[in-house]
Order: C-alpha cells, then sequence, then structure tokens
C-alpha cells in the first residue's frame, strides 16, 4: 500500500467538500438499522408457518423437482451490483468464457465456438416467498456431449440457484442498483462453484460467503419438519450430534420412528399455523430426556451438528438436502 | 524446461566451477536441486551460501554490487593473474544480490548490455543473463538496446535464446512497450531462427496488437507452419491472429488443449513471485501458500484469491461487453475511459477524474490510495454501498475468533485490519462496515486476540448516539476492561482519547459547515454535545474504579491524564460548548500523587480548565442572552473546588480547610503534627526532591538542609528553580491561578459574584 499522508487534524485547515459529512444520507441510516437489528434478539420467539406462499401459485413443477433429492452447499451473498434479468443470455455467453479460460489457464485461449461445455442462466418462478422478494434464478453448466441442435440437453455438471425468500428486513435497505438474493445453493464440484463464484464477484461486485447452520437453528428445523405432513416415510427421523474431544470427536446418532417423532411434536404444539421458542425447546429437551433415561448422557451439553427427517436434512457446516416437495 | 535441458544446464554449471573453490561445488549442488519443487529451492540457496549476502551488512552488499557493476563495465583486466578469481567474486555478488533483492534498472541496463556485448564468455553471459532479476521494474530503453545488440551478431545462439526466454519471463516488469512493438518486425523476422522460433512466438504472443496482424505476415506464419509441421507455438500465434483477423485466416485450426508455449520463465519462477510481492507491497500470504498446487488451501473460501483484499480491476470488461454491438476484440483495444491499472500519480486522478473506471471489486481501493481519494469525494452512493457490503462481509467471514481452533490466519487477519486500520487515518474517518462488525464481535472478543487492531478500530467508530452504542459495545469493553491488565486499561483508555478526539473533530466540522439540524443522528447540538459529555463520564467512571483497582498506579493515572488533557480543552480547541471536569477520584489522586510529572500534568490541565471556563463566561457576558448551553453554576463551582484544594495544598499551606475538607479532630488523631505544609510546593512528596537539590545547589556545603528556610525571596528564587526543572504546567498554573501579594490566596472564577 502506498504511504499516506496523513492529513493535519486542525479543524479550521480543512479542504473537505463542504457537505461530506453532514446530512443523513441513506447509508447512513442504513447503519441506524444495523444498529437496531444487532441489539435485537437474532430469532424471534416466534414464527408463523405460511400456509400459502408465491411458491404454490406459478412455480415450475419441473424445475422445483430438479431441485429436490440433491445436497445444496449454502453460501450467503451480498447484494448483487447492476444485475438484470434481461441479461441473462449475456450472462450465460460471459461465464461461459470466463469458465473455459479458468479451466486453461496457463494456455493460450481459444476464443469461439469450441466449448465443450454449456452454461444457462434461468429464472426460477414463483420460488420466493413474497411479491417483493426478487425472482429466484438458477446457474447450469450442461456437458455438450450431444450435438447442440438436438433439443436433448446433456448431462448436468453443476447446478446453482440464487434466491431470496421472505427478505423484506434486508430488501428495506438495499437500493435499486442491487439486486438482493442473500442465499445461494450449489451442488457440483467444488472447483466448479470456486470458478462461478469468483465470476459473481467479479462481475456484480458480490461477496460469498460459507453459510453454517447453528445448533439452535437445526433444532428448529427438526421441529418444523417434524410437523410436516408425509403420506408414506421413507427415512426415520435422526439427529447427529458431537462430542469435542481428541484425538477424534465422538458422534451420537439418535434415530427415532418418524411417527413417534410426530406424535411428540403434536403432543407440544398447540397453535396451528404458528411455532414458539418454547415449543422448540420443549420438543429438543424431550429427545434429550428419553435420552437420558436409557444411556445417562446430557445430549444437551454437546453440540447438534445433523437433522435428518424424511422432509428434509440438515448438516451443520451448510448442506443441505430436500427430499420431498 | 524439459529434464534433458536442465540437465545440460547442470552440466554447463559445472564446467565453469571447475578448478574453483569448495563454495562453487555448493552453488553446482544448488542448480541441480533447482527442479520440481521450489521451496527447497530458496532455502537450499540460503543455507548453502556459506560467504553469501547474509554476512554482510546491506551497505557492504551495496558497494560491493557498485564494484562488480564497474568491473564488468571496464571488461576483463587481461594480465591480471588472478583473473578468474576477481571474475568469480564479483559474478558471485551480483548473483547473491539479483536473488536476494534485485537489481536497479540501471545496474540491468549497464549488465544487460555486457551479458550481449559477448565482452566475456558464454558461460559467465548465460549467468548474468540468469540474474537480471529487477527489483522493481526493467527500464523499456535497456530493452531495446539490448535487442540492438542481437542484430550485430556479438553473443552464441544459446545466449540468444537464453535473452529472449527472459525477455518473455521479465514482460510484465517491463514499465513500457511501445518502443518494443515498434521492434516487431525485427522479432517476427527471427522467426525464421529454429531455435529461435518458439520463444520468439511467445514473446511475439506477448506483443501483438491488432494492427500488427497484417496479411504478409500471416503467409510467413502459414509457410513456417507448412515447413515445420504443426508447432505448438506457432498454433498459438496464428490462433491469436485469427482471433484478430478473422477475415485473414481460412484454415480451421484445431482445438487443442495442449500447453502452447513451454513454461519458459521456469528459470525465474521464485524471483519472479519476489518481485510481484515487492511490486505490490507485502501479501498477506506466506511465500510457500503460492507454490503450486500440493499447497493450495483448503479453504473453500479462498477460491481464487491469494489475497483477502481483491485484486485492483477496472470493470469496463464485463460493462462494455455488455453492449451487444461490440464485439470482444474490439472491448480489449476500447479508449476513451481511462483504466485504473494506468493510474499512478495523484495529478493523473485528478485529470482523469470524469472518466475514470471504477474498479469491478470496489473492495480493491483498500490497497489504493490514489483511489480511496477517490471515493472520499465521489457522491455516488452504489460506489459506498458496494464497498460497505463488501467490506462488512468480509470481515465476519475473516474475522478469527468466530472459528473453532482456526487461529492459523491470525496474521492474515491482523494484516488486514492494518490495512483498514490505515485507510481509515488516511480518510480521517471510520468505516461503517467496521462499526457494524465492531458491534457483532465485541461481544465474543477475548480481549488478546489483534488487540491493537480491534482498539484502533474502536477509535474510529464514527460519532453516534452514546447511549445507543453503549450497550452494543462500551458496555462489553467495560467488562474487559475491568478484568485486564494494566496494560489492557492503558490501551482502552488511549483509544478511547482518539475515540474523542475523532469525534470533536468530526463535530467542530459539522457545526460549522452547517446548520445543525440535518445531522445524521442526533438532531441538535444540545444533542450530539449530551452525547460527547456521556462518553467523557463514561471514561472518567473507567479511570476512577481503574485507579481502585490498579492502586492508584501513576502509570496508569499518567494515561487518565492524558484523556483529561483533551478533555479540558474542547471549548478553545474545537470550539464547542462543552466543558466536563475530571471527577474527584481521579482530582485527588493526581494532586497526592508521589511523582512530579503527574502533579505537573493536573497543573496544566487546571490551567486550561481555568482558560476554557473563562472563555466561555467571556462569551456569555458578550452575548448577554441565554443560551442552552451556558455551563451550570455547578460547573463553576467544582472548578473552584478543585482550585481551592489545589492552592490551599501547594501554595497557602492550608489544606483541608476549604477544598478537601477534613475534620480537624480527625487530623489530630493522626498525629501528624506539621500537616498543613506538608503538602506545599516545598514539602508535597513529590516536591521535596526538588527542594533539597535546590538548597544543596545554593549552598553545596551545608550538611544538613532545612527545607523549612525557603521563604520570602527563597520561594521565588525556588519557583524559577522548579521551573526550570521543566515543570510548565506548574508554572502556567501558578501564573495564572495565584495572586503574587503578600498573603498568597487563589483565584477561583467569579461565578455571580459568589467566592
Amino acid at each position: 500500500m502506498d504511504s499516506y499522508d496523513v492529513p493535519e487534524s486542525t479543524p479550521s485547515a480543512s479542504s473537505r467538500p463542504e457537505d461530506y459529512f453532514v446530512g443523513a444520507t441513506p447509508l447512513q441510516k442504513r447503519l441506524e438499522s444495523i444498529r437496531k437489528q444487532t441489539s435485537f434478539i437474532p430469532t424471534p420467539p416466534r414464527r408463523k408457518v405460511p400456509q400459502c406462499s408465491q411458491l404454490q401459485e406459478d412455480v415450475d413443477p419441473q424445475k422445483v423437482a430438479f431441485l429436490l433429492h440433491k445436497q445444496w452447499t449454502l453460501y450467503s451473498l451480498t447484494p448483487l451490483y447492476k444485475f438484470s434479468y434481461s441479461n441473462l443470455k449475456e450472462y450465460s455467453r460471459l461465464l461461459n468464457a470466463f469458465i473455459v479460460a479458468e479451466k486453461q489457464k496457463g494456455l493460450a485461449v481459444e476464443v469461439g465456438e469450441d466449448f465443450n461445455i454449456k452454461v444457462i442462466f434461468s429464472t426460477l418462478l414463483g420460488m420466493k416467498g413474497t411479491q417483493r422478494d426478487p425472482e429466484a434464478f438458477l446457474v447450469q453448466i450442461l456437458s455438450k456431449s450431444q450435438l447442440p441442435s438436438e433439443n436433448r440437453e446433456g448431462k448436468v455438471l453443476w447446478t446453482g440457484w440464487f434466491c431470496c425468500i421472505f427478505g423484506d428486513s434486508l430488501l428495506e435497505t438495499v437500493s435499486e442498483d442491487f439486486t438482493c438474493l442473500p442465499l445461494f445453493l450449489a451442488n457440483g464440484a467444488e472447483s466448479n462453484t470456486a470458478i462461478i463464484g469468483t465470476w459473481f464477484q467479479k462481475t456484480f461486485d458480490c461477496y460469498f460467503s460459507p453459510l453454517t447452520i447453528n445448533a439452535f437453528n437445526l433444532s428448529w428445523m427438526a421441529a418444523m419438519w417434524t410437523a410436516c405432513k408425509v403420506d408414506h416415510y421413507v427415512a426415520t427421523t435422526e439427529f447427529l450430534w458431537s462430542v469435542p474431544c481428541s484425538p477424534q470427536s465422538l458422534d451420537i446418532s439418535y434415530a427415532i420412528h418418524p411417527e413417534d417423532a410426530k406424535a411428540l411434536w403434536d403432543s407440544i404444539h398447540k397453535t396451528p399455523g404458528e411455532v414458539t421458542q418454547e415449543e422448540v425447546d420443549l420438543f429438543m429437551d424431550c429427545l434429550y430426556s428419553h435420552f437420558h433415561r436409557h444411556f445417562k448422557i446430557h445430549l444437551s451439553a454437546t453440540r447438534l451438528v445433523r437433522v435428518s427427517t424424511s422432509v428434509a436434512s440438515a448438516h451443520t457446516d451448510g448442506k443441505i438436502k430436500d427430499s420431498v416437495s | 524446461m524439459s529434464p534433458q535441458k536442465r540437465v545440460k544446464n547442470v552440466k554447463a554449471q559445472n564446467r565453469i566451477s571447475q578448478g574453483s573453490n569448495s563454495f562453487q561445488t555448493t552453488l553446482s549442488a544448488w542448480k541441480v536441486k533447482q527442479g520440481p519443487s521450489n521451496s527447497k529451492n530458496i532455502s537450499k540457496h540460503g543455507q548453502n551460501n556459506p560467504v553469501g549476502d547474509y554476512e554482510h551488512a546491506d551497505d557492504q552488499a551495496e558497494d560491493a554490487l557498485q564494484m562488480a557493476v564497474e568491473y564488468f563495465e571496464k571488461g576483463p583486466v587481461k594480465t591480471s593473474q588472478n583473473k578468474d578469481k576477481t571474475l568469480e567474486k564479483h559474478l558471485k555478488t551480483v548473483e547473491n544480490v539479483a536473488w536476494k533483492n534485485g537489481l536497479a534498472s540501471e545496474e540491468i541496463d549497464v549488465l544487460l548490455n555486457i551479458a550481449l556485448s559477448g565482452k566475456f564468455g558464454n558461460a559467465v553471459n548465460t549467468r548474468i543473463l540468469k540474474c537480471m532479476i529487477p527489483a522493481t521494474v526493467i527500464s523499456q530503453d535497456s530493452v531495446v538496446k539490448a535487442v540492438s545488440w542481437l542484430c550485430v551478431d556479438k553473443c552464441s545462439g544459446s545466449t540468444k535464446v537464453l535473452f529472449y526466454r527472459w525477455l518473455v519471463a521479465m514482460f510484465d516488469f517491463i514499465d513500457r512497450k511501445e518502443q518494443i512493438n515498434l521492434l516487431y518486425g525485427f522479432f517476427f523476422a527471427s522467426l525464421q531462427d529454429d531455435a529461435l522460433c518458439p520463444y520468439v512466438c511467445h514473446l511475439l504472443y506477448l506483443l501483438t496488437k491488432k494492427e500488427n496482424v497484417k496479411p504478409f505476415r500471416v503467409r510467413k506464419l502459414l509457410d513456417l507452419q507448412a515447413k515445420m509441421g504443426m508447432q505448438p507455438h506457432l498454433q498459438a500465434l496464428l490462433s491469436l491472429y485469427k482471433f484478430f483477423a478473422p477475415a485473414l485466416i481460412s484454415v480451421s485450426l484445431p482445438v487443442r488443449k495442449k500447453i502452447y508455449f513451454k513454461n519458459s520463465e521456469n528459470l525465474w519462477k521464485m524471483a519472479l513471485l519476489a518481485v510481484k510481492q515487492r511490486n505490490q507491497g507485502p501479501s498477506p500470504e506466506p511465500l510457500k501458500l503460492m507454490l503450486g498446487p500440493a499447497n493450495v488451501r483448503p479453504l473453500k473460501r479462498k477460491w481464487n484469491s491469494l489475497s483477502i483484499i481483491p485484486v485492483l480491476n477496472s470493470s469496463s470488461y464485463t460493462k462494455e461487453c455488455r453492449k451487444k454491438e461490440m464485439s470482444l476484440s474490439d472491448c480489449l483495444n476500447r479508449s476513451g475511459s481511462f483504466p485504473l491499472e494506468q493510474l499512478k500519480s495523484f495529478p493523473q486522478l485528478l485529470q482523469n477524474i470524469h472518466c475514470l473506471e471504477l474498479p469491478s471489486q470496489m473492495g480493491s481501493v483498500l490497497n489504493n490510495s490514489l483511489l480511496l481519494h477517490y471515493i472520499n469525494c465521489v457522491r455516488d452512493e452504489p460506489v459506498l454501498l458496494r464497498f460497505y457490503y463488501w467490506l462488512s462481509q468480509t470481515l465476519q467471514e475473516e474475522c478469527i475468533w468466530y472459528k473453532v481452533n482456526n487461529y492459523e490466519h491470525g496474521k492474515e487477519f491482523t494484516n488486514f485490519l492494518d490495512t483498514i486500520i490505515r485507510a481509515e487515518c488516511f480518510l480521517q474517518e471510520g468505516f461503517y462496515s467496521c462499526e457494524a462488525f465492531l458491534y457483532k464481535s465485541l461481544p465474543l472478543w477475548d480481549g488478546l486476540c489483534c488487540r491493537s487492531q480491534f482498539l484502533q478500530l474502536v477509535s474510529w467508530i464514527p460519532f453516534s448516539s452514546f447511549s445507543e452504542v453503549k450497550p452494543l459495545l462500551f458496555d462489553h469493553l467495560a467488562q474487559l476492561f475491568f478484568t485486564s491488565t494494566i496494560y489492557f486499561k492503558c490501551s482502552v483508555l488511549q483509544s478511547l482519547k482518539e475515540l474523542l478526539q475523532n469525534w470533536l473533530l468530526w463535530l467542530s466540522m459539522d457545526i460549522h459547515m452547517k446548520p445543525v439540524t440535518n445531522s445524521p443522528l442526533e438532531t441538535t447540538l444540545g444533542g450530539s454535545m449530551n452525547s460527547v459529555s456521556k462518553l467523557i463520564h463514561y471514561v472518567g467512571w473507567l479511570s476512577t474504579t481503574a485507579m481502585r483497582l490498579e492502586s492508584n498506579s501513576t502509570f496508569l493515572l499518567h494515561f487518565i491524564l492524558d484523556f483529561y488533557e483533551k478533555v479540558c480543552d474542547i471549548y478553545i480547541n474545537y470550539n464547542l460548548p462543552l466543558v466536563v471536569l475530571f471527577p474527584p477520584g481521579i482530582f485527588y489522586s493526581a494532586l497526592l500523587s508521589l511523582d512530579t510529572s503527574i502533579l505537573n500534568q493536573l497543573c496544566f490541565i487546571m490551567h486550561r480548565y481555568r482558560k476554557n471556563l473563562t472563555a466561555a463566561k467571556k462569551n456569555e457576558l458578550v452575548q448577554k442572552t441565554k443560551s442552552e448551553f451556558n455551563f451550570s453554576s455547578k460547573t463553576y463551582q467544582e472548578f473552584n473546588h478543585y482550585l481551592t484544594s489545589m492552592v490551599g495544598c501547594l501554595w497557602t499551606s492550608k489544606p483541608f480547610g476549604k477544598g478537601i475538607y477534613i475534620d480537624p479532630e480527625i487530623l489530630e488523631k493522626t498525629g501528624v503534627t506539621e500537616y498543613k505544609n506538608s503538602l506545599n510546593v516545598i514539602h508535597h512528596p513529590s516536591f521535596l526532591s526538588y527542594a533539597v537539590s535546590f538548597l544543596l545547589q545554593e549552598s553545596p556545603e551545608e550538611r544538613t538542609v532545612n527545607v523549612s528556610s525557603i521563604q520570602g525571596k527563597k520561594w521565588s528564587w525556588y519557583l524559577d528553580y522548579l521551573f526550570s526543572q521543566g515543570l510548565q504546567g506548574l508554572k502556567l498554573f501558578i501564573r495564572s491561578s495565584v495572586h503574587h501579594s503578600s498573603v498568597p490566596r487563589a483565584e477561583g472564577i467569579n461565578y455571580n459574584n459568589q467566592y
């Protein structure tokens, strides 16, 4: 970094633009909201379960089916600068060129049509919580083994999608130059995620960071997924706790029949359409005490790292998988 | 480099070292090891040089280099007997310096000339060429001169090859390329030479611009290809030509995944990294992490970037390519806007400020002071927001105490914070991202990790309502403060002093620039003053408690009084209507301190308080009307109370009457008979040694000194003596607050004609 000339600090000798300091810019207002958010309790004590979101209305079932049964790695993402839904085609072309360039790094780049991969950007209609949420979009990388004239697409090498669901509190602070899609989900080789992420970071000046799910949120997921009505259960409800000890950490797996879990939840849950913190705590406490009765181990002293149910599963390192729509 | 070639090199190296000392053999041993593992290479280099550069002081090395360059410039001295030895010595010097620090462009200029002029033998030329490693850049002129030597055919084919390889490797470090590009025709003609062809191709590949692509060159290349077969290097050049001028080349080029150019910079790989680092400033990444795929960072978060802060790239590429009518090649040859990569000086910034391309990743401005200037005056909110989003998220992700058992990137994070703080000092302004980061991370902070950086961030918190920030930040800070060592306490006080100063500066500009009504967070001046005064009271509370916890440590008291040196001068220095006095716990600790410098500092602060309060009072009288910022009588009374105590102790020898009041009965019980004058400027524990020295100076032969003899005239001589010992604070205090009359008395500030 260049050496700085620290400006003299006497207030009288100022050459600053006059209105630099004053006036409440939107940025400062934004900070105020951050101050308030920080002082808030991070999670509300109760959450409403939306009965009918946008999702069910105009969603493309084929695309949603495509998103299911895959393991997704979660990332959080800062707002995209100057992203435009009308340029998706152009983005496909640019990202395509970028990937080819990255993969051939150190080699001379051939610019032309001779790629054996294909990048497709497309919107995921209806994948949002409220009308205000921006449209989600999907990025796919296909291998072009078949002839391009044929409509059959090649093998999917990598998939990633960007979405914003019930992002009201975030949207308040985002100005029009930005598109706020704070959640990014990727499925495919890590090296591809890295290349594509880098392209997005360079192109839209955004920043990806791995999103982890803490034990607190995992227990919420466990409770809410247990509550889901499923016609036939395909998997047991399973919890995984980790006991940090050397040389290897000890994992405790706890599997319950999904119907038992559901019965437990139903006995706890009171108001339909709303889940409270107390209910979630009680649900987990019941599981703990049951386990303690049998094994004399206090699970509450360990760390919940994975929850899997018939509906979905989630791992603390930010990997989730949906099983049923 | 192919294996066969490497073997050849080693042989050549051995040949040079024939018959020379053991030092030589170690060099060749080192050369043999140069190969797949570059990390070993560097350490070997250091260890195996027994008489190497590490024993020399830097200036010695410089002199030696100077001599070596002169030696080569003059040429070999034919008559000298130990010619070989001298040559070897000088070569060695050049090599050592080159590999350690790189050579200045003037030195490269001279040595390059020598290597290509054929003054010395082939082996020497080779060695010189191999160590042409720039400290920062290579001048274009040197390269042009060197190329001119190629025309006169003084050097051997292998030297030429090595020169081209060097040119390709160092291409990025040549300061300008216009004139080199003018030699395009010459280079192109060298393609004829079969041995040179691959390297010349590579050079041309780097050099070619759209206007260099001419039909006759295309024909020549196709001829060559017909003659030599499908050579990857020719194909690379052809494909580049085809890209620039698709119409000229009708032959189809197969898509090849093969490497077009042999990695010709292999010889200088480590050196190149070193030069890049020198040019970019210290990289937060340790060198070993950059050494190849085996060492790629395991963390997913790292993806492509080597450092946390993105590299500066102008965004025009993507922006212009979005316009569909432009083809990619047009993009590459664009003109009009000013690319950031060329921005090197402040005048350049001023000239191009209207057409400057913004970086594609705003975070990169952190490493560029010119762009910090730019974002400092730019009014464009998205620019600030992009920076804000990036910095917030990066801080959040890099923060090491969020991660369990992950302290290995501590250094990196520290460096990152340092960079941010430098930028904040440069702009004289805190970043909102850092403030938000502090709110989130302070509750989890252990008080140790990155302490200095973290506390500096605290001092750059933008001005805001104290009561709003207190629960988020200062309450957590207080917990750490009370439970940590005295050094931590002092650092916290230091950074709070800086915070106060930054706030005061901010406010003093704010008020004098515009009416205060639209100040962002506090709507009125009164509100702002209230916030500052709360901060001062908070520090007062911290200090009082800390003094008790640290049993009145003088060291701590110094830091506390430093803080109050800022506080006492707010009215005059910053022109803000605020005077807050220190709490009694601090005042009396300082007054009764055993340390003269503390007492001196206290006197100075009291003197400044007096100046500020008198100035405020004068203004009040001038304005007549009661404004809302008239200080309450309480402030004056409090000050007068302190003043009385001080004068009573130090001057009139009447302590404990007014000011500190202690019941005479209690004083009697202590059994101290002469308590009345025991705290004056003579008997006060921190002055007693001065009084004794003063008397001894007066009459050095005296066996017993009676300090009570300092009276009358002697008293004022004694005072002059004290002032001459550097007690300026005391001088100012006594001059302003004490009447020189037969009966010394304190001169308080009149308030409502009381006192």
